[in-house]
């Protein structure tokens, strides 16, 4: 069952002169959010149910395809301990690489948005490296940088910097330019626009581009663990690999999938308490 | 009396075109002031310029000079020809959208309150209707207490009714705050029922040919009969700007 949660929009209660125009809410809205909600977990639970079936008669070989209640299993033991340090290693670069290029994205970004002039200098550069495919800057990163933890993390911060500097100069290019002219009538000073019009006017994009960003850090993390680490869920692919484990694999592919969704979805939380009000489409059912 | 505020343009271009040639506007303290004329003929850019907004002109914007009591007061408002809030500040955020961090909001609620949107403090732009929002931006004008208030078409996108409406808040809102009002308007009737003095703007390149004082005292009925005089008045003087 789900819960249903009906509440009115606490001001179109209030009427008042010109009234009558405001849009109600829709009440159904948390049934159906509910209802689609549930449908997501439908195509997984249909896949590892035919998986099973697969793998028990014989169709696919186990040592190839382990069946979901192995994979169980194994999921058991290396939840006792090993599991959670992959994780936790893995999430921790990825918070700390993904940090740093968000903050990096978002000065050069602003300023980037706000003036051609600087535009003109250093956009050309930056289309020319984020061209460069992040793994590419793995040899070099660890001559530099040697195996440890700051190779990685500077490998995920690039990796992130790019979607969401992108994101954030278009984002700042499509402001309205009436409300900045808002802004000229009061006489603000460029950093007080930027502050007060430009970063606010641009958060659909700013967020738009954390979340590519988060991806894009994730898919990193595994790049770096995946040639130098002795922790981490991109370790666990290759130790996986390296004793035909099938099944490490996979639970590491799932950590990967649960853990992507898990960061996306705290971040889309965000997004949607801070853009609340935004006036845009939402699709019908 | 000396003019709370006094536009001398002799020249404004726009390229090679020119697009303001010798206009003079004074208004007086608590004057009602219409600038009337075809689209293009130069109102809205007068008006910016009147603001500050535009500052590429040949000429002189004087603004009546006293000391204010209030810090951060300006003595000049624009009122847009859309609301133009900040969609993601909440009624009375945009009110003192000037003040930011540091807002009166005693005063942006009296202000909300005086414009009929008492209770709406908290509502988000989306919520709101079109009149509604432009009420919400004439709070917003009102917020930096200026003498004069400048307006450009502001109620060209509401319905007739509610720009009936909106019209008697303006000159009440007027009277009360004590201040100047210069509006931009391609609407005859609107700008008869509003001004003390109706200036018709002919175009290419613009120039104020005609002024029509309208000594009719307020409240006034708009079907009064005298109006409909001054109707025919500024018809034929828009006629000799071609504005046909």
């Amino acid at each position: 069952m789900t819960r249903v949660v009906t509440s009115h929009s606490d001001v179109s209660d209030v009427s008042n002169a010109d009234s009558g125009q405001a849009h109600p809410r829709p009440m159904a809205k948390n049934v159906a959010r509910g209802r689609r909600r549930w449908r997501g977990w439908l195509l997984p639970l249909f896949l590892i149910a035919l998986l099973e079936v697969v793998v028990r008669s014989g169709l696919v070989p186990s040592y190839l395809m382990p069946a979901p209640s192995e994979l169980a299993v194994t999921l058991a033991e290396l939840a006792e301990g090993a599991l959670w340090q992959h994780i936790a290693a893995s999430t921790g670069r990825v918070l700390a690489g993904f940090m740093c290029g968000a903050v990096l994205a978002l000065l050069i970004g602003a300023i980037v948005g706000i003036s051609r002039s600087v535009e003109a200098y250093i956009d050309p550069t930056f289309q020319a490296l984020r061209a460069v495919p992040g793994l590419a800057w793995v040899p070099l990163l660890l001559i530099w940088l040697g195996i440890g933890e700051s190779s990685k993390i500077t490998l995920i911060a690039i990796g992130s910097f790019f979607p969401i500097y992108m994101n954030l100069v278009a984002g700042i290019r499509n402001v309205d330019r009436k409300l900045v002219e808002v802004g000229d009538m009061y006489h603000f000073s460029r950093l007080e626009k930027i502050r007060r019009i430009f970063v606010p006017a641009a958060q659909p994009y700013l967020f738009t581009g954390l979340r590519n960003g988060l991806s894009m850090a994730w898919l990193c993390v595994v790049a770096a663990e995946l040639l130098a680490a002795t922790q981490g869920i991109g370790y666990l692919l290759t130790d996986g690999r390296e004793v035909s484990r099938p099944d490490l694999v996979l639970i590491a592919i799932v950590s990967l999938a649960v853990m992507g969704k898990l960061t996306d979805t705290l971040l889309k939380v965000v997004e949607e308490r801070s853009l609340r009000w935004r006036d845009a489409f939402s699709a019908a059912n | 009396m000396t003019d709370v505020l006094s536009l001398d343009v002799h020249e404004k271009r726009f390229g090679d075109t020119l697009i303001l040639d010798h206009v003079h506007v004074g208004i007086k303290p608590r004057e009602v002031v219409a600038l009337l004329g075809p689209s293009g003929c130069g109102k809205s850019t007068l008006l910016r310029i009147a603001s500050g907004l535009d500052r590429d002109y040949v000429g002189q914007v004087r603004l009546l000079d006293h000391s204010r009591q209030q810090q951060g007061a300006r003595r000049v408002a624009f009122i847009f020809q859309e609301p133009r809030l900040m969609p993601w500040l909440t009624v009375e955020e945009n009110v003192s959208f000037s003040d930011g961090k540091r807002a009166d909001t005693g005063r942006a609620h009296a202000l909300l309150s005086e414009v009929g949107l008492a209770g709406w403090e908290r509502a988000l732009p989306k919520q709101l209707s079109g009149g509604m929002a432009q009420r919400v931006a004439i709070a917003r004008g009102l917020y930096s207490q200026p003498d004069v208030l400048l307006l450009d078409e502001p109620f060209s996108a509401v319905d007739a009714f509610t720009r009936m409406r909106l019209q008697d808040l303006l000159l009440s809102i007027a009277d009360s705050h004590s201040i100047a009002i210069l509006l931009v308007t391609h609407d005859i009737d609107e700008s008869l029922y509003l001004a003390d003095r109706v200036l018709v703007m002919g175009s290419h390149p613009g120039t104020i040919l005609h002024t029509i004082n309208v000594p009719l005292p307020r409240p006034r009925e708009r079907t009064d009969g005298r109006l409909s005089t001054l109707k025919v008045e500024a018809l034929e003087s828009l006629h000799g700007a071609h504005a046909f």
